[in-house]
């Protein structure tokens, strides 16, 4: 007995791109796709038929022209006709530098606030709550502008700190505060000091070379060797004991009152500390939430074990309870990194010359290249997102859980 | 980052406005009304007063284009815009017109695609300090903290009067007129520099005026000049034609008063007959109705009267009329003639 199979001829029809839930979702991205890439060329074409009727080009050429204008924070060299390229490396380096001085002071606040919100003292744990919900729920621009105006409403004029007048400075004579920042010592680096800060990076070196043998030892023997005592040693022994014998190849500048300012020192301008502080009080009060839900996140039972066990509570945190949260708090602590990065560009609020003030503000007005200049300034914190998110990432896996 | 949204934005969406405009002049009239780019905030110049209304020298000439393009001085949307949003506004169409202490540059001029309707005030940078100090020159300024407002030609000049006395400075970049005064006011600067007409206005609004001083170096050329965007000439005409009617009227003696009596007929004066439209076809070749420039003289009255309005000897701001004096009395105001 032979049975005949009767298999169905296969045919398509076009109304099965809709109804046949095979081809459906195919049909919708292609839809979607052709969608998108019609705005996209709309956009494009747009701009360019838009540029033509102004009667304006394309292109990066202004970067090399002078820029004619004076930033008043430099880290490079920078004069009023160094080129307009120049000008916006300054301010990418002045928005990296409170990017980087703004997640640093963040992240301490936020890990010490985040711990004692914790705590078991009830009086801490309110001040800290009040601290994350104060800072959490105002916008960050009015912390910025309030911060500005204490420093330059609040505090002494230069002029003041004259004789009789009603300032003095702090630390000996080495630090002031006045209404145009905070004039502090600046390091001189005279012959040898190379050798110097060879000796301290070697001390550091050796630093992490202990710590590893300790570790290692512990592993082996289960002695424990005085860690914290010989790292201290060594992080200030060779470096104080190289600096006498080279003979104090750094000194000190401290700032003097010449003129109408503070002459010497480093100044730390009005517009960098509130926007630095602002910055970190307010995204450390983010990372002190992710901080306590990372610990929270560890169950109970791993402290009662570790207690069991007859761990200190301090070493419980450390080797039990903080290594489980870590994976808990990196992810999220990212994109408050991201965060305060881009936040950074609130700085046109207090005049702070970062690359959006530069580039993407006076380069932009005096060379009419608005296009350009926003496209330049979108890909650079489009790099610097990816590369903090980048390295962000390469240390969460670092510390994620691994399964053998 | 926000305000970089914004002026991105701004950018994308003007660049889709322009695409539809046929001529300002059409637009301005389909809309009803003229939008005209002033400055958040400069005495006399542009400002509103205690019942919101926009007043002064500036101004003035906005509600001049509005009155001869619609007959109606009040037809006026004003944007107050800072100095780095300025020319962005006026390139993407946001505005029709800025008439906000700019300074007419060749690159401003020639790169940047504006096309400025003759000056309206011939200025230059100066710098203002404390008497306090005891500062009695600007070149004694080594050391000193300026605030400047940035985007402007005033933040150049600073640059190249210090560089060229081989001097140094601080600059302290702020945004507004409104914010720099505040930060010359508790002394986070020294001195602060602007162009010379808006010193003296900031200065009137001191508790105390008598306590700073403008210092005598004036380190610039700045003629300020009302502007719009490059390739419309007709509405470039009617901008610059309005300018040079109010200064014209100064000169033949026609002003807010006597305009409407001096229209009615055709009198003796041939130019002032056809600048009040009852002779010749000037109106039309304009493409604006014969009483044009009645309207516009009618609304703040001649170039004169608008300068001693709002900023001239008799108000708190007392600017002399100087090199803004007509031709004929040793300035140099001197219009194209009416033909």
């Amino acid at each position: 007995m032979t049975i005949s199979v009767d298999t169905p001829k296969e045919t398509f029809r076009l109304s099965q791109l809709l109804y046949d839930t095979r081809y459906r979702s195919l049909t919708i991205q292609v839809i979607a796709f052709i969608l998108l890439m019609l705005s996209l060329s709309w956009l494009v074409s747009n701009t360019v038929q838009n540029l033509q009727d102004l009667g304006k080009d394309f292109n990066f050429g202004f970067l090399s022209q002078p820029a004619g204008y004076d930033i008043n924070q430099r880290i490079i060299d920078y004069t009023s006709q160094s080129s307009h390229g120049r000008a916006a490396m300054v301010g990418i380096l002045n928005t990296l530098l409170v990017a980087f001085l703004g997640c640093t002071v963040a992240t301490v606040i936020g890990v010490l606030v985040g711990v004692l919100r914790l705590s078991k003292n009830w009086v801490v744990s309110r001040l800290m709550a009040v601290y994350v919900e104060g800072f959490r729920n105002v916008p960050l621009l009015l912390w910025i502008i309030m911060i500005f105006a204490i420093m330059s409403e609040a505090m002494p004029q230069p002029r003041d700190f004259r004789e009789g007048g009603t300032a003095s400075m702090l630390l000996g004579d080495s630090m002031a505060i006045t209404n145009r920042g905070i004039f502090i010592p600046k390091p001189i680096w005279h012959d040898g000091s190379t050798i110097l800060g060879a000796v301290f990076l070697l001390s550091l070196v050796g630093i992490w070379a202990f710590r590893r043998y300790a570790h290692k030892r512990q592993e082996q023997t289960g002695d424990i060797l005085p860690v914290l005592w010989v790292s201290l040693g060594l992080f200030f022994v060779p470096t104080i004991l190289f600096y006498f014998l080279l003979g104090r190849p750094v000194t000190l500048e401290y700032p003097e009152l010449g003129g109408f300012n503070f002459q010497g020192g480093i100044q730390v301008r009005n517009s960098l500390i509130a926007l630095w502080f602002a910055l970190s009080l307010y995204t450390g009060a983010f990372i002190a939430e992710i901080v306590r839900s990372g610990i929270l996140a560890v169950s109970k039972g791993q402290t009662e074990a570790a207690f069991a066990l007859g761990l200190r509570p301090n070493r419980t945190m450390n080797l039990v309870i903080l290594p489980q949260a870590m994976r808990v708090i990196i992810p999220p602590l990212i994109s408050q990194y991201l965060n305060l990065t881009k936040n950074s560009s609130l700085a046109i609020a207090v005049g702070y010359m970062d690359v959006r003030a530069t580039l993407g503000g006076i380069t932009i007005n005096q060379t009419g290249r608005e296009l350009e200049g926003m496209l330049l300034l979108g890909l650079f914190y489009l790099t610097a997102s990816l590369v903090i998110s980048s390295v962000m990432n390469v240390y969460n896996n670092r510390m994620k859980l691994k399964e053998r | 980052m926000k305000k970089t949204i914004l002026l991105g934005a701004l950018t994308v969406a003007g660049l889709a406005a322009t695409a539809a405009s046929a001529s300002t002049l059409d637009d301005v009239r389909a809309r009803g009304k003229l939008n005209c780019g002033v400055t958040t905030g400069l005495a006399g110049f542009a400002a509103p007063d205690a019942n919101g209304v926009w007043q002064g020298f500036d101004v003035d000439m906005c509600r001049a284009v509005a009155a001869a393009v619609f007959g109606d001085p009040m037809a006026v949307e004003f944007v107050p815009t800072t100095g780095q949003t300025r020319f962005t506004a006026l390139a993407s169409g946001e505005v029709d017109m800025l008439a906000r202490n700019t300074t007419w540059t060749f690159s401003r001029d020639v790169d940047l695609k504006f096309e400025f309707a003759g000056t309206n005030y011939y200025d230059g940078q100066g710098f203002m300090v404390p008497k306090a100090l005891g500062v009695t020159s600007a070149k004694d300024l080594d050391g000193a903290t300026v605030c400047i407002q940035t985007g402007t030609t005033t933040e150049l000049n600073l640059a190249d009067f210090f560089r060229a006395n081989n001097i140094s400075y601080e600059p302290v970049p702020i945004e507004t007129n409104a914010e720099g005064l505040q930060q010359y006011g508790a002394g986070a600067c020294d001195a602060y520099t602007t162009d010379a007409s808006g010193l003296a206005a900031s200065r009137a609004t001191f508790e105390n005026p008598g306590d700073h001083i403008v210092l005598p170096e004036i380190i610039s050329k700045e003629p300020l000049a009302p502007l719009v965007r490059h390739g419309d000439n007709q509405w470039g005409d009617v901008v610059r034609w309005t300018l040079n009617a109010m200064i014209t009227a100064e000169e033949l003696g026609v002003t807010s008063a006597n305009v409407r009596e001096l229209a009615a007929a055709a009198g003796d004066n041939p130019e002032v007959n056809r600048l009040l439209g009852t002779e010749g076809e000037l109106g039309a070749m304009l493409g604006l109705s014969a009483d044009w420039a009645v309207n516009a003289i009618a609304a703040g009255g001649n170039y004169g009267e608008s300068f001693e309005r709002n900023i001239g000897s008799s108000t708190p701001i007392g600017l002399a009329r100087g090199l803004n004096a007509l031709w004929t009395n040793g300035g140099l105001l001197y219009s194209p003639p009416f033909r």
